[in-house]
């Protein structure tokens, strides 16, 4: 057994998982207030990606006169910012008049919301891949035993665990988290109860959007290259991720996210030994979905609920 | 209570119509090309079928200038046997599938004398087979993958091919004593597929030994798990098999996990986008191409000049192989006197020694040309001409 190849495929995988469990959480969270998949979510994450990109262009005069980590806060907040107006946009423009329909109308109009963001922002940006500015010095750092880390990972890992905790307060200490919860758990005793629903909802989708869209971010500075289409595979791995975790369970979400992106990281690097070719990567997500959904559907985490009658 | 929600639905539904409706209109206006009459006897149709848009977009634009300069400058010398030319040129959005079906309604609609297309060989072989059936003269300016001509006799290409640039890939690394390689392909491309199966073969025939083998599908974004596979094993080189979008995030990515050895590639590397993507991760690379910008031949430097004042850019070798292919049809309509396409493909099938800016061609009885590649690396973003190796 190699161990520094192993511990590198273990951060390769970490830093992908992290992008995918930023995804899932707002799957899962929108999930969790509204009962219903938002397939829209993974175009958000790219248009993040794509807001970044302008957001530091626009900006870039001004940013010789701060320290770089600074300037690249700035630009994953207000791409973060523009984002969740885009979410909650996108739920009272699309999502909100269906709201006394059947979910699977919201489900069908949500995965026509997709195609108008893929292809509204081929028509905007253009179909050819864009090159991702370096938002921090990217610099690989050498750890003991031949392994090495780049600040981007080390960046996108801390930021996502700081968003993590950030996320957890939010939903276990503040008015709003309460709400959430009181409308996850039964939305008509919560509007009785006063809880402005409305408002819920759309900052349920709003922190969703923010997450993907620093998702989209960490995305883009890993990989560099950006493009409109960016967003449909990591989108449909990190809602593997949702149900995988436990959909509508926002710790199961993270958790998801990091499994898959450690198990395809493994699944690549280990190929030869395994017996599955790298070309099989995106097919990883799929039969640990299968799977899931054979023996455990409700998820790692997630609690069975029989459908009410 | 009933109200309230009708007038929701109107409202929210309003602008979010109207805005699915202009798109529409958008969508509908950008498809309805303006359409002359096909079957007009003033002029000769040209087809042209190239990745304009999607991931290889570089290799369509490029290609599309070339031929786009052929034709206007045979337009602006009386055209060809006495009649103007047009230019039809469709998209195929770099997409697989696609390619057939635009060189299919390309040839129901606009009836082109021959077509020029595509750069990657995935996509020329798609359409190969239909213009074959259709028994229209199809030119290739740059796929390499020797399946391509071997559709039918009405399939032709104007550069060399992969069983070629395979081997002057691994005798460049065994010249330089890069005898442990580790092999990156692309194994959704045809063209990289089969590189890397040539480049093997003469690799390990005359000395060389593989300690790697990883691959990737087009349109992957991380290959740092191949990459820390193939950093365990310690090759002296690495050949990366694929187009020059994942070859840029490769390169990038390698210098990331420390890998410092030279990356080595074919002529899908030859785009700008190469160094925009992976910035100072290229310097030092290798790939084979078919032309060098440096060339200081009378030929290669007549066409630069022609082509920085048109387009105010240089050239790649896509376009220098576009140009030559559409030259070399126009040379063999002179040649028949007619379009009519059998005498036309008998026209093109016996050229020989035609000049051309990517060196003479010759086409052989399977229909490609046998040419000398170059040797380039990247030096401070810009491709430098390193060797030339014949054939």
């Amino acid at each position: 057994m190699d161990w520094a190849n192993l511990t590198q495929q273990l951060i390769n995988g970490l830093s992908l998982g992290a992008i995918y469990a930023l995804i899932a959480l707002g799957y899962t969270m929108v999930y969790g207030v509204l009962r219903f998949i938002n397939f829209a979510h993974g175009d958000v994450f790219m248009i993040g990606a794509f807001a970044g990109l302008y957001v530091h262009r626009w900006l870039k005069p001004f940013f010789q006169w701060m320290p770089e980590f600074f300037s690249a806060f700035l630009v994953l907040l207000l791409s973060m910012c523009i984002c969740a107006a885009l979410g909650i946009l996108i739920e009272k423009l699309a999502y909100k008049p269906l709201r006394q329909r059947s979910r699977l109308t919201v489900l069908i109009t949500a995965i026509g919301v997709s195609l108008l963001l893929s292809y509204g922002a081929q028509l905007l940006f253009g179909a050819a891949p864009k090159g991702f500015p370096q938002l921090i010095k990217n610099e690989t750092h050498n750890l003991p035993g031949a392994v090495s880390i780049t600040t981007e990972q080390i960046v996108v890992l801390v930021v996502t665990f700081l968003l993590l905790v950030s996320l957890r307060f939010i939903v276990q200490k503040t008015r709003m988290g309460l709400a959430m919860r009181a409308l996850s758990n039964n939305p008509t005793a919560a509007s009785l109860m006063g809880v402005n629903t409305d408002a819920v909802i759309s900052f349920t989708f709003g922190l969703g959007s923010a997450l993907a869209a620093s998702a989209g971010i960490f995305f883009a500075m890993l990989y560099q290259a950006i493009d409109p289409f960016m967003g449909i595979l990591p989108g449909i791995k990190a809602f593997v991720a949702a149900v995988l975790g436990g959909v509508g369970n926002i710790a199961g979400a993270a958790l998801g996210g990091f499994l898959i992106g450690l198990v395809e990281t493994l699944v690549v690097g280990y190929s030869k030994n395994i017996g599955i070719p790298p070309g099989f990567r995106d097919a990883v997500a799929f039969v640990i979905l299968i799977l899931i959904l054979m023996f455990k559907p409700a998820g790692i985490l997630g609690k069975s609920e029989r459908e009410k009658v | 209570m009933k109200r309230n929600i009708l007038s929701r639905v109107d409202f929210g539904a309003l602008p979010w119509g109207a805005l699915v409706a202009t798109l529409l209109c958008g969508l509908f206006f950008a498809g309805c090309k303006k359409k002359d009459s096909a079957g007009n006897p003033e002029e000769i149709v040209i087809g042209e079928f190239a990745s304009l848009t999607g991931a290889t977009a570089s290799f369509g634009q490029s290609a599309h200038k070339g031929v786009r300069m052929a034709v206007d400058e045979a337009n602006a010398n009386g055209g060809v046997l006495g009649k103007k030319l047009r230019l039809v040129t469709e998209d195929d959005q770099s997409k697989a599938g696609e390619a057939a079906t635009v060189v299919r309604r390309m040839i129901s609609r606009e009836k082109p004398v021959a077509i020029i297309g595509e750069v990657a060989s995935s996509r020329s072989l798609e359409a190969a087979p239909i213009c074959q059936q259709n028994k229209i003269p199809m030119i290739s300016p740059a796929s390499t993958n020797p399946k391509v001509t071997q559709t039918g006799d009405y399939i032709f290409r104007v550069c060399f091919i992969d069983p070629f640039q395979g081997a002057v890939l691994a005798k460049f690394m065994l010249q330089r004593g890069w005898k442990n390689a580790a092999i990156l392909t692309d194994v959704k491309q045809d063209y990289a597929v089969g590189l890397t199966d040539f480049f093997k073969d003469y690799f390990t025939k005359n000395g060389g030994f593989i300690v790697s083998e990883q691959s990737y599908s087009s349109g992957d974004k991380d290959f740092k798990a191949q990459l820390t596979s193939i950093r365990s094993t310690n090759p002296e080189a690495i050949l990366v098999a694929g187009y020059y979008n994942e070859a840029g995030l490769i390169a990038s990515q390698a210098r990331e996990l420390d890998i410092k050895v030279p990356l080595l590639g074919g002529d899908g590397w030859d785009s700008p986008s190469l160094v925009e993507v992976a910035g100072d991760a290229m310097e030092g690379n290798f790939f084979s191409n078919h032309f060098s910008a440096e060339d200081k031949s009378p030929a290669v430097q007549d066409f630069l000049a022609k082509y920085k004042s048109k387009y105010l850019e240089s050239p790649d070798a896509m376009s220098a192989l576009a140009y030559d292919a559409t030259m070399l049809l126009f040379d063999a309509m002179k040649r028949a006197g007619t379009t009519d396409s059998a005498a036309l493909r008998d026209a093109i099938a016996s050229t020989s020694g035609f000049p051309a800016v990517t060196g003479n061609i010759t086409l052989d009885a399977n229909r490609n040309a046998s040419k000398s590649a170059v040797i380039l690396q990247i030096q401070n973003g810009k491709f430098r001409f390193v060797e030339t190796v014949a054939p």
